[in-house]
């Protein structure tokens, strides 16, 4: 992961630890993506809300159809604002470096 | 911010542990599960497998539930949502109404000490993803082994006690529960669950304010959780701040997407029909399940050597009649010594002597049988979600 990427998943943990006080929280910050063109988008929408690891976790079992659909589910039922061209790369990538092909 | 610890941990493309990469820790897991697994603790909590750690999600080692009740810094952690707040125990309240109570009240700590009558039972505490990361073929989710399981003594009132005080109504079919853990985002749905009323009123069914005698920890849903013994842990609502009596069948990602399996494969038992869907229905019941806490894959026996096995069944409350265990993959079968009877809800430990001969590797398997005769399958009945994965462990070991 590159620096800029470590410095923003810092940040939204701290983001994310100001905005109601005192959390119940881990140390996440030595979880990485597999260094690619769109790991750094991956990253920057995913942990927002989670951490990491559920990707390499959910790996290596799904085909296209599989990641695409648990970016639809992030989309759709849990509310994630990721626009549609965000949300093709990001199944791209997790396809391509997660995922069966 | 909280303080944090970090003991140990490993990451994808990093050194694993030298706990977690011992033979047979993660038989069955996806690979990517296990090289993303990590030997974390908690605060509070002694070290257990990370799976995710925002929200955290930490299974217990199998070889640390061999006893019969599972010591709260071992217990298990599971959250749905990020924004995880420490509570407050003074300035908490649970506040108990809704459109189906004449009679809406809010408590504090002290009052739901003092105010209801003490209940206190053993019960088993188990995800219904219990060991979906097993599952053949892998399905997404939290990829959890055998550790999403634990046993305790909870003490609290009964949530019937509460629902009567508030009033409850004859219209009420559901009880509704909000838990203070919250979105990040705010079009995320919040994580809140529903019990039909029949299950609320029975006389197991807790707001527990102890867990083996000591508060509970904070990540196991202090100062209050709901305890539903003998369903999975997604009802057990964590940081209880809400209770809710509903004329109307509650509707959220929680109960109409997730928590469900296809009546196709698996026909709705009639417990929950106000969630029952055309093609779907709730998990509800845990199931029959057993496991060897005293012994891995990949480890060695001598030929010749006494040995002992041990671990623990369970089901959702019919109890255990007895566990068999086969040394021979599955040939021959002999009982296992059952350990004391804690309460049809708990864990219920055996042991089984035995002294291999055969030398070469050997296959162990270890089945349950409940109550109501009911035997752990052999094999599992694939759902999209992973659940009711309660197949008969299987263990392979090498005698020298």
């Amino acid at each position: 992961m590159s620096t800029r990427n470590r410095r923003f998943a810092l940040a939204a943990v701290l983001l994310l630890a100001g905005s109601s006080g005192r959390l119940l929280a881990a140390d996440e910050s030595e979880v990485h993506l597999k260094p690619a063109d769109d790991a750094a988008l991956t990253q920057a929408r995913c942990s927002s809300c989670h951490s990491l690891d559920y990707i390499p976790m959910n790996s290596v079992f799904l085909k296209r159809a599989g990641w695409e659909a648990e970016v639809r589910k992030m989309i759709r039922a849990m509310g994630a604002p990721i626009s549609d061209a965000d949300a093709a790369r990001i199944v791209d990538y997790l396809t391509r470096y997660y995922g069966t092909g | 911010m909280t303080t944090r610890r970090t003991v140990l941990k490993t990451a994808v493309g990093g050194l694993a542990l030298s706990t977690v990469r011992l033979p047979g820790v993660h038989a069955g897991l996806p690979s990517g599960a296990i090289e993303s697994a990590a030997l974390d603790a908690l605060p509070g909590k002694r070290a257990l497998i990370k799976r995710s750690f925002r929200p955290p999600n930490y299974e217990t080692p199998v070889e640390d539930l061999g006893a019969a009740i599972t010591p709260n810094d071992r217990f298990f952690v599971r959250w749905h949502l990020a924004n995880i707040p420490t509570v407050n125990a003074r300035s908490w309240r649970l506040r108990v109404g809704g459109e189906a109570a004449a009679s809406p009240l809010e408590l504090t700590l002290t009052q739901l000490r003092r105010e209801f009558h003490p209940a206190e039972l053993v019960a088993v505490c188990q995800c219904a993803g219990h060991q979906r990361g097993l599952a053949e073929p892998h399905v997404p989710g939290v990829q959890w082994g055998a550790g999403a399981v634990g046993n305790a003594r909870w003490r609290g009132v009964r949530l019937r006690d509460l629902l009567a005080r508030a009033g409850l109504m004859r219209q009420a079919i559901e009880i509704a529960f909000d838990g203070a853990d919250a979105p990040v985002i705010a079009q995320t749905p919040d994580f809140m669950k529903s019990l039909p009323v029949d299950k609320a009123l029975d006389e197991n069914t807790l707001v527990a304010y102890e867990m083996n005698g000591s508060p509970l920890p904070a990540w196991n849903g202090f100062p209050v959780r709901l305890i539903v013994p003998g369903w999975a842990a997604t009802y057990w609502v964590k940081q209880l701040t809400s209770v809710r009596a509903l004329a109307r069948p509650l509707s959220n990602f929680w109960m109409s997407t997730g928590y469900r399996v296809p009546t196709a494969i698996y026909p709705s038992t009639g417990e929950f029909r106000s969630q029952d869907s055309a093609t779907s229905t709730p998990v509800t019941q845990i199931d029959v399940n057993s496991l060897v806490t005293s012994l891995r894959t990949g480890e060695r026996l001598e030929s010749g050597r006494p040995a002992s096995l041990r671990g623990i069944a369970w089901d959702s409350g019919q109890g255990i009649a007895r566990v068999e265990l086969s040394l021979d993959g599955g040939r021959q079968w002999q009982s296992a010594r059952l350990g004391s009877d804690l309460g049809r809800f708990s864990f219920r430990t055996w042991t089984l002597d035995f002294t291999p001969r055969d030398r070469g590797p050997a296959v162990i398997l270890c089945r349950a049988t409940s109550g109501r005769g009911i035997v752990q399958p052999e094999t599992w009945r694939a759902n999209p979600s992973g659940y009711h994965n309660n197949v008969i462990q299987r263990l392979e070991v090498h005698v020298a």
